[in-house]
């Protein structure tokens, strides 16, 4: 699937963004504050923001893309609207987290690190939400989803869709 | 802005309020010793370091001063000098909670020695060990309490800026801090001329994006500066060149959640908390197959099994204890004869795992060993920097060898592979990481071994979790009601309607399917 | 100078070196694979450990500074083990093809691997990506061979203006990049080869010595690049009484290399040079010498000025 960064539907965003890059760039270690306004802003990281933020920092391009693909919160794709994440963390792997994201897979027909086409679902997986109390767990947005069972994955998704 | 004496007056008239509110909401103990959270679980429990967590409202400043909160700021820098300050933080012992257990007051001690124009605390909030969540719930519940020790080791180190390295996946920490940073600023305890004194301290949050390895100092540091998250050689110490080469000290959250009663309290009480090599207490997050799961703070030399019963209440279900991992990642699992250990930094390395940041995940017999070591794994894997080459492709080598095991084509020679991996990986990795990447593998192994062999030479899996080594059988008590064949995903069952059906096991996928439809249970699973 | 022991014998060393140059000063020769004396220290190949008695876990010798009275072994069975297991893990994503390699007989992972007795096992799990950048008539760059060393990232960061490659992604799918992943040719490498002649293995190669002559055949010669005043060092390469290629040597301080200069030497040196390429808008094109040198305005005048007397 291939994504197009459209300039004239995210003008505001770009300028907000040139904003923050010109409040922030003499700031030490500014590089991480500014990827992660840019992808607060548009979802995630496009090539062109990247290059804009090399011209305006003069950080490399090089490093840049670097620092990017370092950290798994990074994305080169759109995330979509409900950013589902299944806790793969310790105390959920033992109460079958496993098989919830697989349930998960199946329902929304992507893979963890996939968006769905319409936008409109990303699966993600976790490192350990710190919930582990509330083992297996999930979250769908800011929404938590505590002791949850595969028969009851296809209802909560229902709800956002 | 807060001047001295304003401190008491807010304390007084909180105090009163506090108390009514949580005497008329109810589950509290009241009296001359405090405010504390009633019940069984947290009869046997020492909460120092979450003392106000569940009590306070950590949005209000004014809570957390009704708790005798920055009175040891204000005495500090009031009445102490900087040596007086790291002598006292010496004299308690306080070992670092985040992992390795290195001594605070040393560690501050050394940054104050080296002369420089700049200087940096950094509060490592990057929890990763997946099963430990502490320092989440002192960042949410009782933020003022970090930024109270790190203005103290501002003060004792000669610095001016502290950083709060915090990972992205807690959003509500983030927004607590904010708002308490923006707050005790308010209040004149964070910023410039705290209580009126000459001493200037400011902190600012940095987030993490997503690496593990971050928790480690010098890739945090690395992070903060913007770069990828690898950790650096280590030529100089940290205390010396850190951040931007200038003298920094790392402190992990809960141990900075230390600090501030260490100094209400004092040494003496302190100190006869705990064992003599590690005073204190330690915060764990019981969880996994237990029946109560939580954060549980209890003195350092508690016995395992007084945690996970007394406290815990045992492995639910009726099933039975097979293990209790401690130390995330870089622990080990402990067995259930070795669970009159007690909980300290030493004893645990004794046994072959450490303590870490305190995750203390319960198993029970239907969780296979080797499959547990493979997850720890997985995740060393997915999470190493892939810096130096021991732990890029030592760990990687590993994994490759246990996912050979559980799914049955295992060699004897396998199991000797992985050890030799396991001694040069733990030898030559350049960070922590790496060097505790083998633990997982080196305790099940010291004591699970048959569980490997099992899956080695008679290709099965004792705990039946291995999925590629179980096989589903149809027992007589089979109606012939044909629901099995019709769910099959692969068509490998047959028979004849009425008539006992068979599966065939060189085409069966093992999902199980079969057993959860079966309605007389007629199929199981070996 | 400071006293210590290597091995055990006394030995003295200059007082800022660290273990591993020390070690050199008295003619030992620790094996290393991410040294390079004029690059930072990163400590990563961890080949170089070595045991210093007071300590009880191995030490990179490349990144531990010498003390008075330090007392260091280089060689043990212990150390022996961990660089045959380091070097067998970087030989198991390593593709088995010194026989055609260009860097055989010059490759670092190959002299290693012969001194300590490690050799291709086959095996079916990961390897590196099969991924060859040919983009460039200058440069090839194969991350099949890479072992991660960074050499190439170090020496390219260290002229400001370049600062083209960089690590990408982590742990075992960490890979060498050029910007935000282009090619040699759509990035903005300028050819200098100064990640060339760092590297260790054959990950990168200078693409005009390819197949023309095997490293211990032939001549070599070094000569300064007359292009400007850094004089930048090269090999010129011989074989059977012809000059047929340049390969620039390592850069140091104030000698930086460029391709300008690379190309004067091989255009002086060699004696029936292939045709230079320049890069325009992100494509290698086929060009003069006179242009690839930037000698046409030079060389204009000079006909005017004939054609005056």
């Amino acid at each position: 699937m291939e994504f197009v960064f459209d300039r004239e539907n995210n003008k505001e965003g770009i300028e907000d963004l040139e904003i923050f890059i010109e409040d922030n760039k003499d700031k030490l270690g500014a590089l991480m504050p500014i990827m992660q306004k840019t992808q607060e802003i548009f979802g995630y990281l496009p090539l062109e923001m990247l290059q804009l933020i090399s011209r305006r920092t003069g950080t490399p391009l090089s490093e840049i893309y670097g620092v990017a693909t370092f950290y798994s919160q990074f994305s080169f794709i759109p995330i979509g609207e409900y950013k589902v994440s299944v806790c793969l963390g310790t105390a959920c792997y033992v109460k079958g987290a496993q098989g919830i994201l697989e349930e998960i897979e199946k329902e929304l027909d992507i893979k963890h690190g996939g968006t769905t086409p319409d936008l409109k679902f990303s699966i993600i997986e976790a490192r350990c939400l710190g919930d582990c109390g509330l083992a297996p767990v999930f979250t769908i947005n800011d929404d938590v989803y505590p002791h949850v069972k595969k028969e009851d994955i296809k209802e909560i998704l229902a709800k956002y869709r | 802005m807060l001047v001295m004496d304003m401190l008491d007056e807010i304390k007084d008239k909180n105090r009163k309020q506090l108390e009514e509110r949580l005497t008329q909401k109810g589950g509290y103990i009241i009296d001359e010793d405090g405010i504390k959270l009633d019940g069984d679980y947290f009869k046997k429990q020492v909460r120092i370091a979450l003392k106000n967590c569940d009590i306070i409202d950590p949005t209000n400043i004014e809570e957390y001063i009704a708790m005798d909160g920055y009175f040891s700021l204000k005495n500090i820098l009031n009445n102490m000098s900087q040596q007086e300050v790291i002598d006292i933080m010496k004299q308690s012992g306080l070992r670092g909670r985040g992992g390795a257990g290195f001594p605070t007051g040393r560690k501050w001690e050394t940054a104050l020695q080296y002369s420089s124009d700049k200087k940096y605390v950094i509060c490592n909030a990057d929890e990763g060990d997946p099963g430990a969540f502490m320092d989440r719930s002192i960042l949410e519940k009782d933020p003022h309490s970090v930024l109270e020790a790190m203005a103290i080791a501002g003060f004792a180190i000669g610095s001016d800026q502290g950083f709060i390295y915090v990972r992205a996946e807690y959003p509500v920490a983030v927004k607590r801090l904010k708002a308490a940073i923006a707050q005790a600023k308010e209040y004149g305890v964070l910023g410039e001329n705290i209580f009126g004194t000459n001493f200037n301290f400011d902190i600012e949050l940095r987030l993490g994006a997503g690496a593990f390895v971050c928790g480690e100092g010098t890739a945090l540091i690395e992070s903060i500066e913007g770069k990828r998250g690898m950790p650096r050689t280590k030529i100089y110490r940290t205390a010396h060149r850190g951040l931007w080469q200038k003298p920094t000290i790392i402190n992990n959250v809960e141990t900075l959640a230390n600090i501030p009663v260490i100094f209400q309290k004092g040494v003496d009480w302190f100190t006869k908390i705990g064992t003599e090599k590690s005073p204190g207490t330690k915060v764990f997050a019981l969880v996994g197959k237990i029946e109560t799961a939580g954060l549980v703070e209890v003195p350092m030399g508690m016995p395992l099994h007084e945690i996970i019963y007394d406290i815990g209440g045992g492995v639910p279900d009726g099933k039975s204890f097979k293990a209790v991992q401690t130390g995330g990642p870089s622990g080990g699992c402990i067995p259930e004869n070795l669970l009159d250990t007690p909980v300290d930094f030493e004893s645990l390395a004794k046994i072959g795992s450490i303590m870490g940041s305190g995750g203390m995940v319960v198993m029970d017999n239907t969780d296979c060993m080797v499959d547990i070591a493979k997850f720890f794994l997985d995740f060393t894997v997915d999470e190493s920097c892939g810096k130096c080459v021991p732990c890029r492709e030592g760990t990687k080598r590993m994994l490759e060898l246990l996912e050979k095991i559980t799914s049955g084509n295992g060699k004897k020679e396998d199991i000797d592979t992985m050890e030799r991996l396991a001694v040069t990986i733990s030898s030559a990795s350049l960070c922590g990481l790496g060097q505790t990447a083998a633990n997982p593998v080196v305790s099940t192994l010291r004591y699970f071994r048959d569980e490997y062999e099992a899956h080695v030479m008679d290709k099965k899996c004792p705990a039946g979790s291995c999925q590629s080594l179980l096989q589903y059988f149809i027992t007589d008590k089979c109606i012939g009601c044909t629901k099995c064949a019709k769910v099959c995903p692969v068509h490998c069952i047959s028979g004849k309607v009425k008539q006992l059906h068979v599966i065939d096991q060189d085409i069966c996928i093992k999902c199980g399917a079969c057993q959860e439809t079966c309605p007389v249970n007629a199929i199981t699973r070996s | 100078m400071i006293n210590m022991v290597i091995d055990g014998k006394k030995v003295k060393v200059s007082r800022d070196s660290t273990v591993l140059e020390a070690a050199k000063q008295v003619g030992i020769d620790i094996p290393a694979l991410c040294y390079d004396k004029n690059l930072e220290i990163v400590a990563a190949c961890r080949l170089c450990v070595v045991e210093i008695d007071g300590k009880n876990k191995l030490e990179t010798s490349c990144s531990t500074k010498v003390r008075e009275g330090m007392n260091v072994n280089t060689h043990s069975e212990k150390i022996d083990t961990v660089r045959k297991d380091v070097l067998q893990l970087l030989l198991d994503s390593h593709p088995n093809d010194c026989l055609t390699c260009q860097k055989a007989g010059e490759c670092l992972l190959q002299k290693y691997a012969y001194e300590y007795d490690v050799n291709f096992v086959k095996h079916d799990g990961a390897m590196r990506p099969h991924l060859v950048d040919t983009s460039s008539p200058y440069i090839l760059k194969d991350d099949s061979k890479c072992i991660l060393c960074g050499k190439c990232v170090r020496t390219c960061s260290e002229v400001a203006e370049r600062q083209v490659l960089a690590f990408a992604d982590r742990g075992y799918d960490t890979r060498i990049v050029l910007d935000a992943d282009q090619t040699l040719e759509t990035s903005s490498c300028v050819s200098c080869n100064r990640c060339v002649t760092v590297c260790p293995v054959g990950a990168l190669i200078d693409k005009r010595t390819l197949g023309k002559v095997r490293s211990w055949e032939g001549e070599k010669q070094v000569v300064k690049c007359k292009s400007c005043q850094y004089g930048c060092n090269f090999e010129v390469i011989k074989n059977r009484g012809k000059n047929i290629a340049v390969k620039a040597m390592e850069p140091t301080e104030g000698r930086p290399l460029c391709l300008r200069g690379r190309l004067t030497t091989e255009f002086i040196n060699v004696d029936k040079p292939e045709k230079p390429f320049r890069k325009i808008d992100g494509k290698f094109e086929e060009t003069s010498w006179t242009k690839a040198l930037g000698l046409e305005e030079v060389m204009e005048k000079m006909e005017l000025l004939k054609e005056d007397e």
